[in-house]
Order: C-alpha cells, then structure tokens, then sequence
C-alpha cells in the first residue's frame, strides 16, 4: 500500500544519517538500526492504527471499482478505465446520472462489498462473472435491485450454489440470468430447470438441461440402427 | 553340601556365561534401544509405587476425565460447545482456563441439535432473540473465520437463505404487525404482505383465512446442524478443551448462610466436586471445579435438581426448579412431485404447522407442535404417524392445494429443552447455587441462538456481566418473581 510506505522513507534516512555521525559507517550498525527501524516503525503504525485503519478500508472500498470494472451511466457508452488502470476524469461530471450497468466480472468484490451496488438503486445490469467471493449469502442480499434488475450474469463464480439461486425469484423484473459454468452447483440441468420454473418470463442461460441424465435412447437406436425420435 | 556349593558356583558359572552370552548378543544383532525403554518404563512403575512422586498409574486412564478442571459443561451439544468455544477464544492469557466437556453420548443419537430442522430466523417477539439470532447468523456466514483449523478442510454449513413466511391469521394479524416493527428496529430486514402480495409471489398458496404475512428477506433460512456441531467440536478440539464421555451423576456442593439487606436467612451453595460416571461402567471420577455449566438441552431439568436447584419450600426462591422439561416434537419428510417449487420458503402457518423445502427433488420437511393436552410422551422417540394424519396434513393441504396428493418418505421425533414458563432460554447464574450457570431452556429456538449464547456465558463467566447483548431478561430469578419473557413467535 502506498501510505505506510511513505512514513518508512521519512524514517529511513533520518535514522541512518544519525548512526552514521555517531559510530561509522558500517554493514551491521546498518543492521541493527534497521532492525530499530522496523520497531520504531511498528510503534509508529501502532500508534496510528486507527488511522491506518480507515485507510485499508477507503481502500477496500476503492478495490470494488477496480481495473477491469467497467460502468454505464444512462444513455452513455460504456466507462472503462484505459491501459494504466487510471479512469479519465470525465466520469465525475455525472455524478447525478443514475447507472445503469455495472460489470464487476473477476472482481474481487465480497458481502461488504455489495453495500456500494445496492445503492444503485436504477441498475439494470449487473454482470458478477468469475467473482471468487460472491456466495450464496451474497444471492440473498440482492433484493433492493428488485424493481430495476433486468440482466443479472453469475456464470464461473465457484461459490454460488443452486441454494442462493433460490433467492433470486425476488428479482421479477430479470429478463436474463446466465448461471452457466457453476461448479458448486450439484445437478445443473436440474438446478436450470427449477430456475426456469421459479423466473417465468426469465430467459436463463445455463447447462443443458438433459445434462447428467443416462443417454439411454441413444445407445439403445446405436444397437438397433434405427433413429428413435428423442 | 559341596555339591549345592558346586551346584550353586556351576549355576552362577553358568548365569555368568549366560549374561556374558546375552551381552555378546546384544552387542552382536540385537538393539540397545529396546533394552534402554524397558528399564525406563520399570523405573518409571518403581517411582510411582513408591511415596513422594506423582501418581501415575500403571494401566491406561486416558478415558477418565481430569481430576481438576476450572470450568465443566454438562452437555456436548451444540450450545455446551459455543460456550465451550468462546470462553477458549475470549480468554485472557490463553490457555489459562482448563474446560471439560461432559457428554454421555457421543453418538449425539437424541440430541436435539443433530435431529433439528436446521432453521434460523430473525422474526421473533422479544428484541434478545432477535439480536441473538443476528448475531449467530453472522457467525454462520463467517463460520470459516471462526473455527478455522490448521490443514482442515473448511466447513460448508449449506445455507440455504430462503427466508421465513409466518402466516397470521385475523386474531394474530395485530400482533405480528407490532412484532414486525420490534424487528426491524433491531436490523431484521423482513416485510409485511397482504394476501394479494401472497398471491402474487407465491402462487401456490391458498391465501384464505391468510389476514397478514410477514417475510423475511436476508439472513433466514435454514442450514446443516450438524455440520456446525462437528465444525465447534473440531475447533474447540484443536483450542485444548477436554471431552468426557459420561454421565454427571453428582454434584458434592457446600452451603454457606448469610443474611441478605432485608434480614431474611438464605443458604447459598457452591459446588466443589463433580461426579462423572463412565459410560457403560460403574466407574466415576470426582472432578474438582470452579464453575459447572448447565448446558444439558432436555436433561437440564434433571441435572439441575441434582445440584440443588428448587430442594426447598415451593414458593421460595429455594424451591423454584428449573421449569425445563423433555417435550417431543415429530418432524416428516414427504414427497410431493406437484408441489412448490425452488422459492419455497420456510412456511409457519397461522395453525402452527410447517413445512421447508429439502433439496432438489421436490421433498419437504415438516411438523406441527402438538397443543398441551396432546403432549406425546417424551419416554422415547417412537414417531406417531397418525399425528401427521390428524394433525399436520389437513393444515398444510388447507394451505397448499398441491400437497393434496402427497407421500411420507420418513420420519423423526426429538426433544425440544421446552421451557413451561415462558418458552425463552434460562442463561445466567443461579442466585442461590453460586457457581451454576444456565444456558437452556430454549424450547425449540436453541440451534439459531447458540453462538451468541456462547458468548454471552463466556462474557458472564469470565467478565461477571454481559457485554454484547444483554441477556439478563433471561436470568434464572424471573420464575421466582414471575416475570415472563413471553416470545409469542414459537414453532
């Protein structure tokens, strides 16, 4: 982190000038004011835990609009940030635009995280693919987005089981939900099709729904070579 | 004479010979070592025998429990275990508290934790147990924090966060409105429905007699009991507590009087030893100790009266027992292929029946608790499959038109720790039995409450109050004086 880190160089040539004056230059004073060093700067960061605190968390809260984070504002292009991870300064003039889309794919964004996305209180798209910390408590935490909810995509995420999907009939508005590539999913043509069933007007996309079943029709017409009509 | 003398110089010749053999032989192919840990082990059996050292017995007693223990947890449950937890996280230094867990069947075969239904809610009456439970739900989604074990794989509780809908009828629609606006002030996110809303959400549901619904939205839902059971049980394994399979047959207490500001002679006891009893032995261990937890479920009524509690003139605080009783409650699971689907919350109907679902494969859990008069007898854990016919069909039929046509798969019986006064957990010290502390008496709420349960005896064992949340509505004193805590929102 960039913070801690600037106290370490004030402290750093303060203490070495000092030994220099006072015993010589040499590898082990070197050493052992380095070892002091890193004493005086853990008392320092003690000190100032509070601090460093409410730092780590400005930047945990910072780490949900990470680099890959793209956003839409409504009626606008997509906002992306460029090849540095920096986002052009554009994007504070729509501070009062509502968002309409948020893509947090890969994103490290957890249950806390979530806070700052329920705001969004007109967020029709939200795409949390390969999120390795979105689980099945996150699920049930996306029911504020009820009424404006129209896309939802949660394919690749390891955690989310066919449990937090049954949450998700809360979101009635939802025209597309992808929940492909799910590996905790225990029987996924299963789960599709009871997700289907519970999100009516809902366009799921998901594995196949004869997937885990025997292929017994088939190998049967392979023995008799006929087609049997599946 | 001579020839004993020759017979006696040929033996010790020959003994010689045969040392000297031996040691040739050792020195040749045999190992030192063997020879080095034999002699040990008979000096180590020669000093215990003799006075002065420690008593080590020859043969294995590695089933007894200690002979000292600071705190003793009667039961092995699952709140035994979070209490057992935290007073090991939130000790100071660590390592300075010994604890003992006493549980007498390791098989957990009748413990109300293993034959639960796994639900947890926050839709309560009394704002504790609303807050308990919010607290225990946290605990569940961080479970992987809390009991973390070095090189263990981690715990997946399978929670399921469908939520609770508690149906009300007309007469309880007011209630459950005012119910509903205590849990929200403390941070329960539910919402109330009428029955269009019903309707509209939830198809399936027959909405008549239905005058208010209230759902709730995060954080309900139900999960796996016994994964959490063996999680604690590994953790607080892995945290140094000790574990005895037994029986507490026996508390040798000793009696002080004092006189409180009112003049009134009280006898306050303490308890000093603890008698455990190996299971299928005859043998007991008198284990000495500082504090003895009550955290028994269904037999705490038994192991109250052991130690004391409610020997006395009824009416005075000496003769109050503890009103915990052993109350069996039948759960079923049925398989309905018409039934409802993935949204499927926990449903409590006005009539106190209920269902969940169970799975994928349209299976649902359910019961009914029974009315006073028609109490099963909790000798055993028979099921009677005619209460389901009488009893939890037709309310559930009335409910939902699909489980017209429906068939039991199985069935269970477990005991829910009922308490008869007010249906809310006993947790705190007794006044008169100094060193006895109560968590139970949860009467079917126990499970969702038990790690902020936990805490809450370890703060007042180890801190002399609470300092989270602030159980002391729930003090044993309150049957003397007769203040019910009365949580309106029992299943």
């Amino acid at each position: 982190m960039a913070a801690p880190r600037a106290p370490l160089h004030l402290v750093m040539p303060v203490w070495n000038r000092g030994t220099r004056g006072i015993r010589g230059l040499s590898r082990a004073v070197a050493l052992e004011g380095s070892q002091k060093k890193g004493r005086s700067l853990l008392q320092f960061l003690a000190d100032r835990f509070y601090d460093v605190q409410a730092l780590r968390e400005y930047l945990l809260q910072k780490q949900v609009l990470k680099v890959h984070q793209k956003n839409r504002f409504q009626g606008k292009e997509w906002i992306r940030s460029d090849a540095h991870g920096h986002f052009s300064l554009d994007f504070l003039k729509f501070q009062a635009v509502p968002v309409e889309a948020v893509d947090a794919s890969g994103c490290a964004i957890n249950y806390q995280g979530l806070d700052s996305l329920l705001a969004l209180k007109e967020l029709q798209s939200l795409w949390l693919q390969r999120c390795p910390h979105v689980d099945d408590w996150c699920l049930g935490r996306l029911h504020p987005l009820a009424n404006s909810l129209q896309e939802l995509s949660l394919a690749g995420c390891p955690r989310i089981s066919e449990r937090g999907l049954a949450s998700l009939h809360h979101l009635r508005n939802l025209r597309r939900l992808d929940i492909s590539d799910l590996p905790a999913v225990s029987n996924p043509g299963l789960t599709r099709i009871l997700v289907e069933e519970m999100l009516p007007s809902c366009q799921v996309l998901g594995a196949d729904w004869a997937q885990g079943l025997p292929s017994g029709p088939e190998e049967q017409s392979q023995d008799r070579a006929s087609p049997i009509p599946a | 004479m001579l020839r004993r003398a020759l017979q006696l110089g040929l033996g010790r010749g020959l003994l010689g010979r045969g040392l000297l053999g031996r040691g040739l032989g050792t020195h040749r192919g045999g190992s030192t070592l063997d020879q080095n840990g034999k002699v040990s082990e008979i000096k180590k059996k020669i000093q215990s025998v003799l006075p002065g050292g420690a008593w080590n017995p020859p043969y294995d007693t590695s089933y007894l429990p200690p002979e000292h223990s600071d705190v003793v947890i009667v039961g092995g449950g699952v709140i035994g275990l979070s209490v057992a937890y935290w007073l090991k996280r939130l000790e100071k230094p660590r390592g300075a508290i010994r604890v003992l867990v006493v549980e007498r069947d390791h098989t957990y075969s009748q413990a109300s934790t293993a034959l639960s239904v796994g639900g947890i809610r926050q839709q309560f009456s009394v704002p504790e147990n609303i807050q308990l439970s919010l607290f225990s739900v946290e605990f569940l989604r961080n479970i992987n924090e809390y009991l973390a074990v070095v090189d263990d794989p981690p715990l997946d509780i399978q929670f399921n966060p469908s939520g609770y809908l508690l149906l009300a009828s007309e007469k309880g629609a007011a209630v459950m409105e005012s119910n509903v606006k205590v849990q929200r002030q403390e941070g329960a996110k539910v919402c109330l429905m009428s029955p269009e809303q019903l309707r509209n959400k939830f198809p399936w549901i027959n909405t008549e007699g239905v005058a208010l619904a209230s759902y709730g939205m995060e954080y309900e839902g139900w999960f796996d009991p016994w994964c959490l059971l063996q999680g604690l049980r590994r953790k607080v394994q892995s945290m140094g507590v000790l574990f005895c399979h037994g029986e507490v047959t026996r508390f040798v207490s000793s009696s002080s009087h004092t006189e409180t500001t009112s003049g009134e002679e009280v006898t306050l006891k303490r308890i000093h030893e603890v008698h455990v009893k190996i299971d299928r032995s005859l043998e007991y261990q008198p284990v000495e100790c500082a504090l003895v937890i009550n955290a028994a479920g269904a037999w705490s009524g038994q192991i109250a009266e052991l130690a004391g509690v409610g020997k006395g003139p009824p009416g005075t605080l000496q003769g109050t027992k503890l009103p915990v009783e052993r109350r069996k409650r039948y759960v079923y699971l049925w398989h309905c292929p018409q039934g409802p689907g993935l949204e499927t919350p926990f449903i409590v109907d006005a009539s106190g029946a209920y269902f969940r679902r169970e799975g994928l494969g349209n299976n649902y859990l359910g019961g009914c608790s029974p009315t006073e008069e028609e109490e099963p007898d909790p000798g055993n854990l028979e099921v009677d499959h005619d209460f389901f016919q009488d009893k939890v069909w037709p309310p559930l039929a009335q409910r939902v038109p699909a489980f017209e046509t429906l068939k039991v798969r199985s069935a269970w019986a477990g005991y829910y720790d009922y308490n008869t006064f007010d249906q809310n957990g006993v947790v705190g010290p007794h006044p008169l039995v100094v060193n006895m502390y109560f968590a139970t008496g949860f009467s079917g709420h126990g499970l969702q409450q038990a790690p902020a349960v936990g805490r809450a005896v370890a703060e007042m064992v180890l801190d002399g109050h609470f300092q989270t949340i602030n159980l002391s509505p729930f003090h044993f004193s309150r049957f003397y004086l007769g203040e019910k805590v009365q949580e309106h929102n029992i299943i």
